[in-house]
């Protein structure tokens, strides 16, 4: 789940790092009274999740509240790249004397966390990584042993901060951790941090991605659920808790297992049709879970073909195949369904398909993958 | 032979009174694994269709000799039940349970390395292992799976996704390939136990005489993996990704598969393989496929 960068903030100052007053807007009125709170100057700031902001004229500096009115109304409903600017954040600009880049990250080949630390920040990493690897300090941590602050301050000066950013740097980081960690973040980055000519070190920027998995010990998460940047069949999915991604496709994707649905999207693929979603119905899925999918499903109007993919290990195949029998009792599908079904109970699912009466215009079976995708791929381009 | 588990593996199923692992419980049991004992604290003393239960995994150790444990309990509890088999000396640990929050894997992962070195975890996140015809630990339908012939060929399968391991087992059997152990590792971003282990028990066990990999997008695993290939695997192998068509940024329901920075692709996973010798199938069916002309090669 990522976060937008005014939630990021609000979740850094959770772990008392320092960031600049500053408040959400979503309109010209908000942002002014945002500005008036923050004290002037401002910097007025689109909240949409892609980079490139500044160049689309998504940040503006304001120093009085006509700058604000004018830049705020610019702003919102601005298009960056495809996103709408639907909110702000505006904060107390920042005297800036020197820019760093932090973030913590899981580093899956090694199984430790990994701090990344640079006193070239303000610009994009992979461009630093690239044009001067030497720049970025990469430290390990063992997750049962943390980061202490000799630690952090050792590698402060690996990555040649300046003397007197030290401290504070060493200090944001060791909370900076702790918003990883105990925040259960997939990633906590920093970019810029800055240097303050006073000598204070803040972050300047939030990005900030949540473990999903880790909502259950989150309750205060609930709320950066509301703003995830959903399309309306994602948002309907999530009201019935599916594993949905949209697509431009024609051929609509139902399939028990993530690593079966990534394989179904690329065998429609490779036999000339194209996924209209990834939809990955789990282990267990029961017969609401197979008609919740087919409402989904149904609800995409690019949808001219319905492919169920199943092997069943803990999904069992008379559970899918009542599921399907329920959900076309429930919902009126405009498309036809291809199923490929096999593994446990399959023989017991494909017996209840076949006794329900369903006409093959509507629900016809497969043995294989590929003659199931070759068949959805062909009903989907009549 | 086989890998990690055998005919002679004595397994314990913490959570062996819920729903989930009772039912694959008694389906390991049903399918012949020596399934000796459950652990559900506050009900030792109890049973579950004859199968004893303890209260704790020592317990249960002490009592029936297990040497391997099937945890199968939800995401809160299930680090500190990986733990405590650890802690009781369990040398094979294979955890199916999804959702569980990626800092505590990390944390139980490196908890494992340091103070339970003697202690190998499987998932979590994964439908488990099986050897054919001997012992079956997860969620696998063994009926998919064709034993291991005497006189080979067989194919020793490790794969990141569990419908797609099922998908692998079905394509030989279907084909008359025997399989030695097939091995589900999960798609999780700190598992247990890598295509690197896999592959290394594979190379060491005399009855497997082919291997199978099926990886999928995100983390650099398959890559690492083909390094490991090109410098200590002499046995003929086959693989698939998954995720071809994967968009960048999405993750692909599991917590591990995802494209990011341009690292993690489908792509880039299949050409270092196939710079290490893997042949490469374009779908699940193909790398049965080409797994089959490998194994008529070798008989």
């Amino acid at each position: 789940m990522d976060l937008f960068e005014y939630q990021g903030k609000q979740y850094f100052a959770r772990f008392d790092i320092p960031v600049s007053p500053g408040d959400k807007a979503d309109t010209v009125e908000e942002a002014l009274a945002a500005a008036e709170a923050a004290g002037y100057p401002v910097v007025v700031k689109a909240q949409v999740q892609v980079g490139g902001r500044g160049k689309a004229g998504g940040i503006k500096l304001a120093d009085n509240a006509d700058e604000v009115r004018t830049h705020a109304g610019n702003i919102l409903g601005m298009d960056i790249k495809g996103h709408v600017v639907n909110r702000l954040w505006v904060e107390h600009a920042s005297d800036i004397e020197d820019e760093y880049y932090a973030s913590f990250s899981l580093d899956r080949a090694a199984k430790k966390h990994l701090l990344m630390l640079s006193a070239q920040g303000g610009v994009e990493i992979e461009a630093v990584a690239e044009s001067d690897p030497d720049a970025i300090v990469k430290l390990h941590i063992d997750p049962v042993v943390g980061l202490d602050a000799a630690t952090a301050r050792q590698a402060a000066v690996d990555a040649k901060i300046p003397e007197k950013a030290l401290d504070g740097t060493a200090d944001i980081l060791v909370k900076l951790y702790r918003c990883f960690s105990e925040g259960d973040c997939d990633l906590a980055e920093i970019n810029p941090l800055i240097l303050k000519p006073t000598g204070e070190v803040h972050a300047l920027d939030a990005k900030v991605t949540l473990d999903a998995n880790a909502l259950f010990r989150h309750p205060e998460w609930a709320e950066y659920a509301e703003t995830e940047e959903l399309d309306e069949r994602e948002r309907l999915a999530k009201t019935h808790d599916l594993q949905y991604i949209g697509l431009d496709g024609t051929v609509g994707i139902i399939a028990n297992g993530a690593g079966l649905a990534m394989s179904t999207l690329d065998v429609v693929n490779q036999v000339g049709g194209s996924a209209a979603n990834f939809l990955d119905i789990g282990g267990g899925a029961n017969a609401d879970v197979m008609a919740a999918a087919l409402e989904v499903i149904n609800f995409d109007q690019n949808v001219s073909s319905i492919f169920i993919n199943i092997f069943g290990g803990i999904t069992r195949g008379e559970e899918v195949a009542k599921g399907i029998v329920e959900a076309l009792g429930r919902v009126d599908l405009r498309a036809p369904i291809v199923i490929r079904l096999d593994g446990t109970n399959a023989e017991e699912g494909r017996q209840i398909l076949a006794d329900a009466g369903i006409p093959e215009s509507k629900l016809r079976s497969e043995p294989t993958m590929l003659d199931a995708a070759r068949a959805a791929v062909a009903l989907a381009k009549n | 032979m086989s890998i990690f588990v055998n005919e002679n593996t004595k397994v314990i199923v913490q959570g062996l009174t819920g729903g989930q692992g009772k039912y694959h419980g008694l389906r390991n049991r049903d399918y012949g694994t020596n399934v000796v004992a459950g652990v559900t604290p506050g009900k030792g003393g109890q049973d579950v269709e004859g199968i004893p239960i303890f209260d704790s995994v020592a317990d249960a150790v002490a009592a029936t000799g297990a040497d391997a444990s099937f945890v199968a309990v939800p995401p809160k509890a299930a680090p500190a039940a990986i733990l405590e088999a650890a802690a009781a000396g369990v040398s094979f640990v294979v955890c199916i349970t999804e959702g569980i929050p990626a800092q505590d894997e990390a944390r139980v992962f490196n908890t494992l390395l340091a103070d339970y070195p003697n202690t190998r975890l499987l998932g979590p996140n994964c439908p488990g292992i099986i050897s054919p015809g001997k012992c079956n630990i997860g969620i696998t339908a063994g009926e998919i799976a064709l034993p291991p012939s005497a006189e080979g060929p067989n194919v020793g399968i490790v794969s990141r996704s569990g419908t797609l391991t099922y998908q692998a087992l079905y394509e030989l059997k279907q084909k008359g390939i025997g399989v030695s152990t097939c091995v589900g590792i999960g798609g999780d971003p700190v598992p247990g136990t890598n295509f690197i282990d896999c592959l290394s028990e594979f190379q060491a066990d005399p009855d497997t005489h082919a291997i199978i990999m099926i990886g999928e997008i995100g983390g650099s695993a398959e890559e690492e993996a083909a390094d490991f290939i090109k410098a200590n695997v002499t046995k003929p192998m086959s693989a698939y990704i998954a995720g071809v068509t994967a968009p960048a940024g999405k993750k692909m329901g599991h917590a591990g598969a995802i494209v990011s920075g341009g690292k993690g692709t489908a792509q880039g996973k299949m050409d270092a393989l196939a710079e290490a010798g893997v042949k490469i199938g374009l779908n699940p069916t193909e790398a049965g496929e080409l797994m089959a002309e490998i194994v008529a090669n070798l008989s």
